[in-house]
């Protein structure tokens, strides 16, 4: 016989520990799909590794990708310590893009100490609304919010098609579905000469920091954390339950929409509906390799950042698809879900062994 | 107003609208099954994806279409056993599982197809299902054409409901289902394993949601694309509970998204001019949305969906 039995409470150097030996698994079954396309398996990851840390602009490239998935893991994680399932950070992301692009691409003109605020208030507002939506559908009418918020993605998209061959379209741009160039004054400054890293990163430390503190500190983080442990009792303690889940909907929407801000106005200038490869997806593997912890998030931001980054330089070299990327991601993934499992419980075999049950 | 009853009132509308609803017949029976058993499967639209790269790899490597068809069951299986072993034994958010199940097929068979045809810049083609042409019967004015000149896999889908309602309502399995889906003390307490039950539920569900993938590379289109699954899954999620997990229900609902999403098409090329045809694009999804909220409030959720239950835990 089998049994499975809880271990108790999960010891800190655990919590370190799993998503380090996740990523590593991950990245081990990653020879699979390699050994499959026929590439060399240690050139291949050597070229993956060059991929990241080969030269400064490699690195810096890495840190540019890392930008939107801390804020997307960001966005992720608050709304799931608070068991609001927030699937939509895509969409957010879009709306959070399409924001910064109304407010800031000739709406208003002033210096960059307005403008750079208006532009990111304009886009966490926006990612803001679009998580609220699905909160109040849960909240108002018990409509499950991991429909609502995906189903939301594909409407946003093709809703920011639409903007983008109407009111938000570029005159100039020979009939591409692009919108006009964020104004120079409100984009996000470059942070080194010749590289596209740009300043959002500096905003998305901030972010995870302040994070950090408003959820371990503060009694608004108490409540987020109690309504996710168990609704009902934070309920019962008189936590507005409803109005907590309206809170942090708006942080988790906002906090995907800057990640669309920072896109837009830091690093591609203009929206297209290209915007983002799936960061808002992405993100939800990024918080739950970071068990949750806004700190964790930058750390495992920088991981998958580094994945796509990596895989993409080793396909190019290799003529390996870069949907290794994808695949390496959506492992790491399984794999910190599955070592959180060997954390909390135990499985002991107990009398006539190879009776499965 | 001619106009929109002209629409009603031409079997190619009809038509469609089956069409339409095949591959979220197979979805929403194949979600129905596993949430019946207690397991919520966001691994739906990974599998639709699985389904169609594998039903139409097998097709484009040489094989007869019908061996396509139970190679993209098989697939499907396959990704619907991993998840079942995720969330019934180790008893995993069945949430966060089913999406990363999702996130790891969808990229598989993304990297799959790239591998095994590296540079394809238009997709290849293979010969699909065609509409059948039954004698005498698809000669009936108007009810002809529109049962009997679909394809296979829409037959096939229809004869599904069928089964599945057979099983769940007719069978001493689909009564085990059920409970094991409402109550899995009861079942343990029966001596009947609730792990094997949830399994193979969710395994089975999962193999009906591929057949779903299957008929848009093999009966709808001809090809794969990335990105043509489009959310399909999900809608089907929501139609699950619109459908009050139940099989005729589910065949009505998907019935009627095709009906809508056949009439949004033909009202585009009525009204395009004047309205962006976007809005159109956007109307299943928000149908969904609607239909959603509509029924949430009094939907009766299996009892222990989403709840993990451990052998020997009380």
């Amino acid at each position: 016989m089998m049994r499975i039995e809880p271990r108790g409470a999960i010891s800190r150097r655990m919590q370190v520990a799993i998503p380090v030996i996740a990523a590593l698994v991950a990245l081990a079954l990653a020879a699979i799909p390699l050994a499959f396309a026929g590439a060399p398996i240690f050139p291949a990851y050597w070229q993956m590794f060059i991929g990241v840390f080969g030269s400064v602009f490699s690195f810096t490239e890495m840190l540019t990708r890392a930008t939107p998935l801390i804020f997307t893991g960001l966005a992720a994680a608050l709304a799931f310590k608070a068991r609001l399932w927030n699937i939509g950070a895509e969409g957010q992301l879009y709306l959070g893009a399409m924001g910064a692009v109304a407010v800031g691409t000739g709406l208003i003109d002033g210096p960059a100490v307005l403008m750079i605020p208006l532009v990111m208030l304009a886009g966490a507002a926006a990612g803001a609304a679009g998580m609220l939506g699905p909160a109040i559908l849960k909240t108002r009418f018990g409509a499950d919010e991991v429909v609502t918020s995906l189903l939301l993605n594909f409407i946003i998209i093709i809703f920011v098609q639409m903007m983008l061959e109407g009111p938000l379209k570029d005159p100039m741009s020979m009939g591409w579905p692009q919108s006009e160039p964020i104004l120079d004054n409100a984009a996000l400054p470059r942070l080194m000469d010749r590289m596209r890293i740009h300043s959002g990163l500096i905003v998305a430390l901030v972010a995870a920091v302040v994070a950090q503190i408003a959820l371990n500190k503060t009694t608004w983080g108490f409540k987020i954390r109690a309504v996710g442990e168990n609704a009902a009792a934070a309920r019962h303690a008189g936590i507005g339950v409803n109005r907590t889940l309206l809170g942090v909907a708006c942080i988790s929407g906002a906090l995907a929409g800057l990640a669309g801000v920072s896109e837009v106005a830091g690093l591609k200038g203009y929206l297209t509906t290209d915007l983002s490869p799936g960061y808002g997806y992405s993100g939800i593997v990024v918080a739950m390799l970071a068990g949750l912890s806004p700190l964790g998030v930058v750390i495992a931001a920088l991981y998958v950042a580094s994945i796509f980054v990596g895989a993409d330089s080793m396909s190019r070299a290799m003529g390996v698809s870069s949907f290794l990327a994808d695949l390496v991601v959506s492992l790491s993934l399984i794999s910190v879900l599955v070592g959180g499992f060997f954390a909390r419980y135990r499985i002991k075999f107990t009398g006539k062994a190879g009776d499965k049950s | 107003m001619m106009d929109l009853l002209q629409i009603f009132l031409n079997e190619s509308f009809w038509v469609a609208s089956l069409r339409i609803a095949t591959p979220l017949i197979f979805g929403v029976l194949g979600a129905l099954l596993c949430e019946r058993a207690g397991v919520l499967n966001l691994g739906i639209e990974g599998i639709f994806v699985v389904g169609a790269m594998v039903g139409w790899m097998t097709v484009y490597a040489g094989a007869p279409l019908w061996i396509g068809v139970l190679a993209a069951a098989g697939g499907g299986a396959l990704f619907g056993l991993f998840h079942a072993i995720l969330t019934v034994p180790l008893g995993l958010s069945q949430h966060v599982s089913g999406l990363g199940i999702t996130l790891f097929a969808t990229s598989s068979a993304s990297f799959l197809y790239r591998t095994i045809l590296p540079d394809v810049s238009s997709p290849p083609r293979i010969k699909a299902f065609q509409p059948m042409d039954v004698p005498f019967l698809s000669d009936i004015p108007f009810f002809g054409p529109v049962v009997f000149q679909q394809t296979a896999m829409t037959w096939l889908a229809l004869i599904m409901v069928g089964v599945v309602w057979w099983v769940i309502n007719r069978t001493p399995l689909g009564v085990a289902i059920q409970a094991v889906g409402d109550n899995p003390d009861a079942v343990n307490a029966q001596g009947l394993s609730v792990y094997k039950l949830r399994i193979g539920a969710v395994v089975a569900g999962s193999a009906l949601m591929a057949l779903g993938g299957a008929f848009l590379t093999m009966s709808a289109f001809d090809a794969f694309f990335f990105g043509m699954v489009n959310g399909r899954g999900w809608i089907c999620i929501a139609l699950v509970i619109f459908a009050s997990w139940r099989p005729g229900k589910a065949l009505l609902g998907a019935l009627l998204f095709g009906m809508f999403d056949a009439f949004q098409v033909r009202l585009q090329t009525e009204a395009g001019a004047v309205i962006p045809s976007q809005i159109f694009l956007m109307a299943p999804y928000v149908l969904s949305i609607v239909a959603l909220v509509f029924v949430a409030r009094k939907a009766e959720y299996p009892r222990a969906l989403l709840q993990p239950w451990f052998k020997g835990h009380r």
